[in-house]
C-alpha cells in the first residue's frame, strides 16, 4: 500500500503510522457529557468502502494526514493534511451554528 | 534409441559438451548445463525419488515445474542444507548434493512403507480423531512420533553461512512470466519506451515454448523475441525470479534466486534477493499448469503430466519411457504422443471422449493406436508403473464399465486440461477466481488495480492468441504509463501450437473403477496423500465448505499449495453436493505463489541488525569505564558498574547505598525529551497533563501526569519552563515515542488552532542525575557559574550555566531517588567531556557510578511509580495520585476517568510489600493470594517491582492489590507457581524511605 503524502510524495505505507478513524470529532475542550466522550473513544463505524483515516507520516514529515481509503479494495481516494481538514471542519461547524 | 541412459543423441536445450557431476542419495550421476535435477535424474533412469508424506508410498517425478508434488529433495549439506526443493525447478550445477525425503533407509526399501497397509485407518482427519480425542493429552504423547513419521524434510541445524539481500525497486511496467504472452508484452512495452521489468521464474525465457522442439516455428519465434528484448536497454529481464505476491498499490514481492544454481555464491554475492517492486502497471502473464486426472494408483512412479513428458523430451532431450500410455480428454495433450513416437517410443492413446476429433484423426494418420471412449482405470506395478488398466468410460458419470484390459507400459502421461495460474490476480481478495464452463477451469474474476491479464493465466491457451493478447497488453500498459514510442506490430507466424481446448470441452475429474476391480486410492493431492475417498469422507462428515475441506483433509497445503489438486477436489466436492462448480466456490489464494525462504525475507536484518541500537551520548564513556549494559527497548542502558569480582547483587546494593551516603551519578539520557514551543504552550500543557501548568514560572520544573482519552494513566515526567514560550518536557523512556505521536496528533488533528510546535530532542541532549548528600558540593566544583545554594536554586528549580572546560549545561533540581539531586543536561557532543569532568571532580566527594538496577532500588524505596505500575490499566486512584488532578480545568481523560468502576476503592491499587521473613526474597511478577490460601485464579493482585533495600536491610516490593492500602498491615501470600514459591508479605505504605521528602528538599 502506498500513500501520496502532500509534503513528501508517494511513499510506502510502512513509513506511516495508523491513527484511526478521522470521521470522529473530538468533543470540545470542557465538554462534560460522559456519553459524548464514550462515543468518541469507543464507538467506531466499520464500513466496507470509503473511510477517512488519520495516518501520521512517522518516518517522513511527521505530519498527520487524513487519508480516504476504500477498506474493501485499499484504493486511496484522497489525501490531505489533517490540520487543513480539521480547521475547515471547525469553520463549517461554526458557520452552521 | 537413446544414448547415455535415456538421453537422446541430439536436440534439446542442453550443453552436451560440459558435464556436471551431482549426487542423489549418495549415488553419483552426470548431467549437463540446461538440465534440472529432475531431467538429469530421468536421463539417468531414476524415476523413484521419494516416499509420500503419510503412507510412505513410492513416488516419482510428476511434473516439470513448480507444481511438482512428489519430487521434493533436500539440497546441500551443513548450514546450506535446504529441504523441500522441487527437483523439476532445481537447476543442475556441478557438485550438487541431494537427498530424498520421507524415506528411511531409502526410497526403495522404506521402513515406514507399512503405513500403506494401515491406510484404511489413516483417513481424513485421522490425527485429530485419534490423537486429539476428548482430551489433548493423547496428542501431546503421540505428537513427537507422528512428527517423526510424517513431515517433509528437515531444516538445517547449523547457521546459514550465506548472505541474503532485500532491495526496493521501481518500474513503469512489470511483466510477470516469460512465456509467449509475457515476451510479447515486454516487446510492446519495451519498444514504446517504458521502463520494463520482465520476471521469469525459470532460468530460461520461453515458458511453454521451451517444450516445443528445437527448430520448430515456436522455437524460431522465441529466439527472435529474446534477441529483440536483449537489444532494448529499457527492458530488464530477470530470470530465476518469482513474483510471489501482489500487494496493494502496485507493490509486488519478487524472489530472485541469484546463486541457487551455484555450489557456493560468488564472493560478495547474495544467495537470494528479495525485491519489493512498485510498478505503475503490471502485465500478469503467469501461464497455466496442466491438470491431472485421478485414477487408481495414479501416484505410481512413471505416471507424469503429459506436458512434462514433452518438456523433458524437447527441452532436455530425455525420453521418460519406452512404452507410453497417454490418457487425456482434450486435443492439447496429443503433441506429447506425436513427439514421443518420433523419438522412438511405443505410444497408446486412451481418450475419455468418444470423438472423433482433429487430434484423433492426426494420430490415426501417424499410425498411433487411439482407444476412444475409454479411461485409464488403474496402474499396475511396484516402484514403477508396469501396466495401465483401460476400461470403457462414461464421461458424464465418470464411471467405468466392464471389459477392462491391461496395456503394458513403463510411462503414463496424463492430461485433464489446464489450470490458469490466477494467484496474483486474486491474492488481494475482492476479486475471486470464477469458473469458466467453456474452458473447464478457473479464470481471474477481473483485473485489480494496476494489473492487466494476458495469455494462459486468463484461459487463452493457443500460442498465437497468447502472443496477440500479450502484445496488446504490453502496448496498453506502456500507453497508460505515458510511454510515447511506437510499439509497431508483432507478426504471428504460422505453425505455432494451437489451443487444445475446443468448444464443448468436458473436463474429467475422476475415474471410478469398473465393478470387477477392487477400488484403489485415487490421489488428488499427492503431496499430502489426499485421495478421492478422503474428499468423500469429509463430505459425508458434513464438511461442505471448500475452506473446511482443505483444513480437514490437508488438501492443497504444503509446498505446492494444491496447484494440481485444488480444482479436482473442488469439482469432486461439487459433484458430491450435486452443485455446479461455480456454486461451490474456491479457497482463497494467498502469497507466496511458491515458497519463499525466511532468510530472504529477513535479508540483512539478522543478528544484531534485527533492530537498531540506540546509545546515549555517554555510551562510549560508560563502555570505557566498564559498565554492564541492559537492553531496554532499543536502548543500551548502564545496568551496574561491577568492581573487580563483584556480582550484580553486590554491585547494585553498593551503588544504592552510596547514593544515600555520599553521591552517585546515573545516565538518564534515555528519557524522552520534547521541546514544546509557542505562545499557546501553557494552554497546551494544561490540556495534556492532569495538573495545572499556567502558574509555572520561568526557571521552574513541575512533575506532571498524562492520561489517555479513556481516563487511564498514560505517562509521567517533569516539564521545565525554559522561557516564556519554551518548555522542555521529559517522558518515560518506554513511552517517549508514543507521547510524541500523541502530542503531534493533538496539535494537528484536535486543536490545530493552538500555536504550539513540538520537536523531539531526545537524541540532542545527554543527561545525568547527580544524587546524594554530596551532590551540591560536587556540582559547585564542576559548574562554578551556577549558585547551587538552596535559596538561589531551590527544589524543582532550573538554571543554565557553563561547566568547567566550557561545556554549556542545563541543570534541573529534580529527584527520582529521594536524595538531594540534580539532572545535568548537555549537548550530545559534550557527553564524554562532561562525564570526565564530573567523574574527576567527584573523586573527593565519594562519587559512585550507578546503573538502572540501583536506580530501581532507590525509586522502589521511595515508592515512585514507573512502568510496572503505569501499565495502561491503572487509574490515578489506583496509583494514589488522584490528588494531582486539577478540579479547576478540563484535561485529556478528565471526564472518563470519573466513571464509577475506575474510581472504585475495590480496584487493585498501589501498595508497598515487605517480606515478613526479612531473609526471603519477593520475586517480580508474583501473584498475591490470600494468606494460607486458597491460592487460585488471578488472586488479589500482583507484584510489580522488587528489590533488596540496603537501607532497610531486607527484600521489599511494590504491587497492585485489591482495595490497596485499605489492607495496610494485612499479610498476604506472594506466590510463584512456576517455582512453587510462597512468600508471606505484609502490605505497607509504598513510601519506605523518608516519606516526608526531607532529603530531596534539603
Amino acid at each position: 500500500m502506498r500513500i501520496d503524502c502532500p509534503y513528501c510524495g508517494l511513499r510506502d505505507a510502512s513509513e506511516f503510522f495508523y491513527q484511526g478513524d478521522a470521521e470522529r470529532v473530538r468533543p470540545a475542550v470542557g465538554e462534560a457529557d460522559a456519553e459524548k466522550w464514550l462515543a468518541y473513544v469507543y464507538e467506531r463505524d466499520n464500513p466496507k468502502g470509503p473511510l477517512k483515516e488519520f495516518w501520521l507520516h512517522l518516518h517522513g514529515c511527521r505530519q498527520v494526514l487524513v487519508v480516504e481509503r476504500n477498506t474493501a479494495t485499499h484504493e486511496m481516494l484522497s489525501v490531505a493534511p489533517a490540520r487543513d481538514v480539521i480547521l475547515a471542519r471547525n469553520a463549517a461547524a461554526k458557520g452552521g451554528s | 534409441m537413446a544414448r547415455n541412459g535415456r538421453r537422446l543423441a541430439a536436440g534439446g536445450r542442453i550443453d552436451r559438451v560440459k558435464r556436471l557431476t551431482f549426487h542423489f542419495d549418495n549415488k553419483r550421476f552426470v548431467g549437463h548445463p540446461g538440465d534440472t535435477l529432475a531431467s538429469a535424474l530421468l536421463a539417468n533412469g531414476v524415476h523413484l525419488v521419494g516416499r509420500s508424506f503419510k503412507y510412505h508410498r513410492p513416488r516419482g517425478i510428476v511434473s516439470a515445474g513448480v507444481e511438482e508434488p512428489n519430487a521434493l529433495v533436500t539440497l546441500r549439506t551443513g548450514g546450506r542444507q535446504e529441504p523441500n526443493c522441487p527437483a523439476p525447478v532445481t537447476e543442475l550445477y556441478d557438485g550438487l548434493v541431494s537427498r530424498s525425503q520421507n524415506a528411511w533407509p531409502s526410497p526403495r526399501f522404506d521402513a515406514m512403507g507399512i503405513n500403506d497397509f494401515f491406510k484404511p485407518f489413516l483417513s481424513a482427519g485421522f490425527y485429530y480423531k485419534t490423537f486429539m480425542g476428548p482430551t489433548r493429552k493423547s496428542w501431546m504423547f503421540f505428537e513427537p512420533f507422528i512428527r517423526k513419521a510424517a513431515g517433509l524434510g528437515a531444516a538445517a541445524s547449523k547457521a546459514d553461512p550465506d548472505r541474503y539481500e532485500k532491495v526496493n525497486a521501481f518500474c513503469d511496467v512489470l511483466i510477470v512470466g516469460g512465456g509467449p504472452a509475457g515476451l510479447a508484452a515486454a516487446v510492446a512495452a519495451g519498444r514504446a519506451g517504458a521502463r520494463v521489468v520482465l520476471a521469469e521464474q525459470d532460468f530460461e525465457l520461453g515458458g511453454w515454448l521451451l517444450r516445443e522442439p528445437i527448430g520448430s516455428p515456436a522455437d524460431h519465434w522465441l529466439g527472435a523475441a529474446r534477441a529483440e528484448l536483449a537489444q532494448l536497454p529499457n527492458v530488464r529481464v530477470m530470470t530465476r525470479t518469482t513474483v510471489f505476491g501482489a500487494y496493494d498499490g502496485g507493490t509486488f514481492g519478487l524472489l530472485e534466486r541469484v546463486a541457487d544454481h551455484k555450489k557456493v555464491p560468488d564472493e560478495g554475492e547474495p544467495r537470494q534477493r528479495y525485491v519489493v517492486l512498485r510498478a505503475t502497471r503490471a502485465v500478469i502473464a503467469a501461464g497455466a499448469v496442466e491438470r491431472p486426472i485421478p485414477f487408481g494408483d495414479n501416484d505410481r512412479p512413471g505416471v507424469m503430466l503429459a506436458g512434462a513428458v514433452r518438456a523433458y523430451l524437447n527441452r532436455h532431450a530425455v525420453v521418460a519411457g519406452r512404452r507410453m500410455v497417454l490418457f487425456t480428454c482434450h486435443d492439447g495433450a496429443y503433441p506429447t504422443a506425436f513427439d514421443m513416437k518420433a523419438a522412438g517410443a511405443a505410444v497408446t492413446i486412451v481418450d475419455a471422449r468418444k470423438g472423433p476429433t482433429p487430434a484423433m484423426k492426426a494420430a490415426g494418420e501417424l499410425g498411433l493406436e487411439v482407444i476412444a471412449g475409454h479411461a485409464l482405470a488403474e496402474t499396475r506395478g511396484k516402484t514403477r508403473v508396469r501396466a495401465a488398466v483401460v476400461a470403457p468410460f462414461d464421461i458424464d458419470k465418470e464411471t467405468c464399465d466392464s471389459g477392462w484390459r491391461e496395456i503394458p507400459c513403463d510411462l503414463v502421461a496424463v492430461s485433464g486440461g489446464y489450470d490458469p495460474q490466477v494467484h496474483l490476480a486474486t491474492q488481494r481478495g475482492g476479486r475471486k477466481a470464477v469458473w469458466a464452463p467453456a474452458l473447464g477451469c478457473l479464470v481471474p474474476g477481473g483485473e485489480p488495480d494496476v494489473q492487466i491479464h494476458a495469455g494462459a493465466m486468463k484461459g487463452t491457451f493457443g500460442t498465437p492468441e497468447c502472443i496477440a493478447e500479450g502484445f496488446a497488453a504490453g502496448r496498453r500498459a506502456a500507453g497508460e504509463v505515458g510511454a510515447k514510442g511506437a510499439a509497431g506490430d508483432l507478426p504471428v507466424p504460422d505453425g505455432l501450437p494451437a489451443s487444445g481446448i475446443a468448444e464443448g470441452f468436458k473436463p474429467v475429474f475422476d475415474v471410478k473403477p469398473p465393478a470387477a476391480l477392487r477400488e484403489r486410492k485415487r490421489f488428488i493431492d499427492q503431496q499430502n496423500d489426499v485421495s478421492a475417498s478422503d474428499v468423500k469422507l469429509a463430505h459425508r462428515e458434513g464438511y461442505v465448505s471448500v475452506e473446511h475441506l482443505k483444513r480437514y483433509t490437508t488438501l492443497g497445503m504444503a509446498t505446492e499449495q494444491g496447484k494440481l489438486a485444488n480444482v479436482v477436489a473442488l469439482a469432486q466436492m461439487a459433484k458430491l453436493r450435486g452443485l455446479d462448480i461455480s456454486a461451490v466456490g474456491t479457497t482463497g489464494y494467498r502469497p507466496p505463489y511458491t515458497p519463499v525462504p525466511l532468510g530472504a525475507i529477513a535479508a540483512h536484518e539478522s543478528d544484531h541488525h534485527v533492530r537498531p541500537v540506540r546509545v546515549t551520548p555517554f555510551h562510549d564513556w560508560n563502555e570505557k569505564i566498564g559498565t554492564v549494559f541492559l537492553d531496554t527497548g532499543l536502548w543500551k542502558r548502564p545496568w551496574y558498574y561491577p568492581m573487580k569480582g563483584e556480582t550484580i547483587n553486590e554491585a547494585y546494593r553498593r551503588e544504592a547505598k552510596a547514593v544515600r551516603e555520599t553521591v552517585g551519578m546515573v545516565d538518564v539520557s534515555t528519557l524522552g525529551k520534547i521541546d514544546v514551543q509557542g505562545p499557546d504552550a501553557p494552554e497546551f500543557l494544561n490540556r495534556v497533563y492532569v495538573n495545572g501548568w499556567k502558574s509555572l514560572e520561568v526557571g521552574k520544573a513541575r512533575y506532571g501526569i498524562m492520561l489517555r482519552e479513556d481516563g487511564y494513566v498514560f505517562d509521567d515526567g517533569t516539564t521545565t519552563r525554559i522561557s516564556e514560550h519554551h518548555y522542555f518536557m521529559t517522558t518515560t523512556t518506554a513511552e517517549a515515542a508514543k507521547v510524541m505521536m500523541h502530542l503531534e496528533w493533538l496539535l494537528q488533528a484536535a486543536w490545530p488552532e493552538l500555536k504550539v510546535h513540538v520537536t523531539s530532542v531526545t537524541d540532542q541532549w545527554g543527561g545525568v542525575a547527580i544524587a546524594g548528600p554530596n551532590a551540591r558540593a560536587l556540582l559547585k566544583d564542576a559548574i562554578p557559574s551556577i549558585d547551587f545554594s538552596n535559596e538561589a536554586f531551590p527544589f524543582m528549580g532550573y538554571r543554565t550555566g557553563t561547566a568547567e572546560g566550557g561545556i554549556p549545561v542545563r541543570v534541573h533540581r529534580i529527584s527520582f531517588s529521594g536524595e538531594l539531586a540534580y539532572e545535568v543536561f548537555c549537548g550530545a557532543g559534550h557527553g564524554s567531556a562532561l562525564c570526565d569532568l564530573l567523574f574527576e571532580k567527584g573523586k573527593r566527594h565519594g562519587l559512585v557510578l550507578y546503573g538502572v538496577e540501583a536506580l530501581g532500588t532507590l525509586r522502589i524505596e521511595k515508592g515512585h511509580v514507573a512502568g510496572g505500575e503505569i501499565d495502561g490499566r491503572t487509574t490515578l486512584e489506583d496509583l494514589g495520585l488522584e490528588k494531582m488532578a486539577s478540579k479547576a480545568k478540563p484535561y485529556i481523560g478528565s471526564v472518563l476517568r470519573q466513571r464509577p468502576d475506575m474510581t472504585s476503592p475495590a480496584r487493585q491499587r498501589f501498595v508497598g510489600l515487605k517480606a515478613v521473613d526479612p531473609n526471603t526474597r519477593i520475586r517480580p511478577g508474583m501473584i498475591l493470594q490470600p494468606h494460607k490460601g486458597p491460592h487460585q485464579g488471578h488472586g488479589l493482585g500482583h507484584v510489580t517491582a522488587t528489590t533488596y533495600s540496603p537501607v532497610l536491610g531486607q527484600s521489599i516490593g511494590l504491587g497492585l492489590v485489591a482495595a490497596g492500602l485499605a489492607r495496610k498491615g494485612e499479610i498476604v501470600d506472594a506466590v510463584y507457581p512456576l517455582k512453587g514459591d510462597v512468600t508471606a508479605v505484609e502490605i505497607v505504605s509504598p513510601h519506605f524511605f523518608d516519606p516526608e521528602g526531607k532529603r530531596q528538599n534539603g
